[in-house]
């Protein structure tokens, strides 16, 4: 290991290893935060949203935007695989379907970053139990 | 470098890795390359995440979904299901004791709600064998930041948080770096007190086994603050994974040139030594410790000089607890004026407790001072096991006292627990429910005290005997109301009169169970009764003839013959023959048998 010599190394070096910490800074502070949730069953997986996940993670990190990306189940959308969910803080979840090289960058740049809705957003077909209940 | 989409932190404390916290670990890397996620999803080992009640403890991150008492073969369907399906597994996850559902995120259980964790803000978060994880969360950085400023500036940024020592007397940290910094002397020595002795009290060795670097770092702090060059740990050589920690971090400190010469370009050298404790209580008490690492009996001797002036070998020592350090970079990175703002006037900041005894969430807790012990027993600790009822919490360890239902809401700080008769101690809470048995708690506490007592005064070595011999008289039965008199005289000479710290403090437990429950000490001598049912001397072992068929099941199994009576008739116990085994009672199918 390469010594530490002065407060600017130290700073250097933390800087350098903030990534290693930085998925669990961010689980800590997951609500306000940008939360993009892939759709990740056997026919999300099929259809291609391992490697739309890996783009999201890396294109929202070349945006510098503070955003926690999960792999979830099936969400049942299995005819617009694969799908995503986007929540922004304070925001109902929306769900995207089809989702590819292109349309990751479009939601990221219009719909993430500048609020607005974008093509081939999926209505939400289900009610949660909570709902249910308190219906 | 793999680009890790997931982070599996596992606890590696003490208590998880005594149920197979380790082979989770193992299982679940081998699940994960199985699966070919090796370069997607990390394990990391942790210290403490402080809910040992339900250990072993795997977080999966960033969603945050908190599972409990995993075991080993558990990591398959972690990795299958959480991991590549993205679906928690529903039968590990953490169920509310009140409403019955399942808690997946940790921020939503009421066990972690109350709390602030400054001093245990790395534990569960970071792997504490790895030093770059440690910078990576601003580690070293309070260091480096001392350095840009002058000895004294650090010294009244200490002074200013208002932090005081968690060893448990509560004296002012910065006060007491100051009077180290203002002595002239060649050589001077920081010490870390890691001699957790208190029954139950385990936020030390977390500290050390999730954080250890933190330790070591403020020691630094105060090494550049009163001029000493040197640093030892004196830790109990019981705790081996602490030790082991501890060593792996100074070596990739040393490496770092964090610890060594010219620590960052300053000019400032600093090193730390660790010294092993054989677990001796006393030795707690500073002045022991030091005797104790001069090689010498670890016997105390009379303060003044106080080690600040006069201490490892004669020279300006500073000691403090390993708690009060882990304080200290949080105070320089966040400022005194942030420290200051969390607790009461004359306590400020967070304490760590080591909740035990009979609550649901046994576990490790750091609240804010001035919280009541409801809300830490309550809504932290989920109320009392089995739906019992609350009856008395004991804070502060052999030196403290049991407060009871009238103290629970008052806020807990060090002054409000003194002023209650007990005091904050290093911070073990034991709850008691209407089961316990307060002479016998205050026995138990005071046979830890005659075992512990070094023996060089004679009030703690002679007087806490007889003090001891006198409640075994009134859990016997044999004592009179003119006992409880002496009882409460010699405890109070005890206190005045002894030494050091132990046997000054070591009665409080009696006095304290005889102001809160003087009924219960009544109902010993004059009644001769025990009302929680705990004095094995005054319970009777009774036969109710009606449901007693005469089967002689209870006559077959006494080993002293003390029952007696004609066969299909109901039967008796002899009390003078008695010895009270239980035998009868555990064998009777038609629950004739019971204790009075």
């Amino acid at each position: 290991m390469t010594k530490v010599k002065s407060l600017a190394d130290l700073k250097k070096m933390k800087e350098d290893l903030q990534s290693k910490v930085n998925l669990r800074e961010k689980g800590d502070n997951v609500e306000r935060m940008v939360q993009v949730k892939v759709s990740m069953a056997t026919c999300g997986i099929a259809a291609g949203a391992k490697e739309v996940m890996n783009q999201l993670i890396t294109e929202l990190d070349n945006r510098s935007v503070d955003a926690v990306v999960t792999q979830t189940g099936c969400m049942g959308y299995c005819h617009a695989e694969p799908t995503i969910e986007v929540t922004l803080p304070n925001n109902d979840p929306v769900v995207f379907g089809h989702v590819d090289d292109k349309k990751v960058v479009e939601i990221i740049e219009q719909y993430i970053i500048a609020g607005k809705l974008v093509d081939g957003v999926i209505p939400v077909n289900y009610e949660t139990v909570k709902e249910h209940k308190n219906k | 470098m793999a680009n890790y989409k997931n982070h599996v932190l596992v606890c590696s404390g003490t208590g998880c890795r005594a149920s197979q916290g380790e082979e989770i670990v193992l299982n679940l890397e081998a699940e994960i390359e199985k699966n070919g996620l090796g370069e997607e999803v990390q394990v990391v080992r942790t210290g403490c995440f402080g809910f040992c009640e339900k250990g072993p403890v795997v977080k999966m991150i960033p969603d945050n979904t908190f599972y409990v008492q995993v075991t080993p073969e558990d990591a398959s369907d972690l990795v299958s299901e959480h991991l590549v399906k993205g679906r928690q597994v529903e039968r590990l996850l953490f169920t509310d004791p009140e409403t019955k559902e399942k808690v997946a995120d940790s921020k939503k259980m009421g066990f972690y709600k109350k709390q602030i964790r400054l001093a245990l803000r790395n534990c569960g978060f970071i792997n504490p064998e790895n030093i770059h994880e440690y910078i990576a969360r601003d580690g070293y950085a309070a260091l480096g930041k001392a350095f840009t400023m002058k000895p004294e500036e650090v010294i009244q940024e200490i002074i200013d948080s208002g932090l005081r020592g968690r060893g448990g007397g509560g004296f002012p940290t910065g006060l007491k770096w100051d009077i180290t910094r203002k002595v002239q002397a060649e050589q001077k020595y920081v010490v870390c007190n890691a001699d957790e002795g208190d029954p139950g009290a385990f936020m030390d060795r977390s500290i050390l086994e999730g954080d250890p670097h933190s330790v070591l770092e403020s020691m630094a702090i105060n090494g550049y603050c009163t001029g000493a060059t040197k640093g030892l740990i004196y830790i109990r050589a019981e705790y081996p994974l602490a030790i082991n920690r501890l060593k792996i971090a100074i070596e990739q400190a040393r490496e770092l040139g964090l610890l060594g010469t010219d620590i960052l370009g300053s000019g400032f050298d600093f090193d730390v030594e660790i010294r092993y404790g054989a677990g001796a209580f006393v030795c707690g008490e500073e002045t022991s410790l030091i005797h104790s690492m001069e090689g010498h009996r670890g016997e105390p001797t009379v303060k003044p000089p106080f080690p600040s002036e006069s201490g490892y070998k004669g020279m300006p020592t500073n000691v403090n607890n390993v708690e009060t350090y882990a304080n200290i970079p949080v105070i320089l990175l966040e400022g005194a004026k942030y420290f200051a703002s969390i607790g009461t006037e004359k306590s400020k900041g967070t304490k760590v407790f080591a909740l035990a005894g009979k609550v649901n969430n046994v576990g490790l807790i750091e609240v804010p001072m001035g919280i009541t012990l409801r809300e830490v027993i309550f809504d932290i600790g989920g109320g009392i096991k089995d739906g019992k009822k609350f009856k008395s919490v004991q804070t502060g360890g052999p030196s403290g006292g049991c407060l009871t239902e009238k103290h629970l809401d008052i806020p807990i700080d060090y002054d409000n627990l003194l002023a209650s008769g007990s005091m904050m101690g290093s911070g073990g809470m034991i709850v008691m429910d209407e089961d316990d048995c307060m002479v016998s708690v205050a026995k138990f506490y005071l046979d830890f005290t005659v075992e512990e007592s070094c023996g060089k005064c004679a009030p703690c070595r002679i007087g806490n005997k007889r003090l001891y011999e006198m409640l075994d008289k009134i859990s016997e039965g044999k004592a009179t109301e003119a006992d409880l008199g002496r009882l409460r005289n010699l405890a109070n000479v005890i206190k005045d009169t002894s030494l050091c710290g132990l046997g000054q403090t070591s009665p409080n437990p009696v006095l304290s169970t005889m102001d809160n429950f003087r009924d219960e000490y009544l109902a010993h001598v004059k009644d001769k009764k025990c009302p929680a049912g705990q004095c094995k001397s005054l319970l009777q072992y009774v036969i109710d003839a009606e449901p007693c068929i005469g089967c002689t099941a209870c006559v077959r199994v006494c080993p002293v013959d003390a029952i007696s009576g004609e066969k299909k008739q109901p039967h008796t116990i002899n009390q003078e023959t008695c010895i009270k085994c239980g035998a009868c009672m555990d064998k009777c199918k038609f629950k004739a048998i019971s204790i009075q």
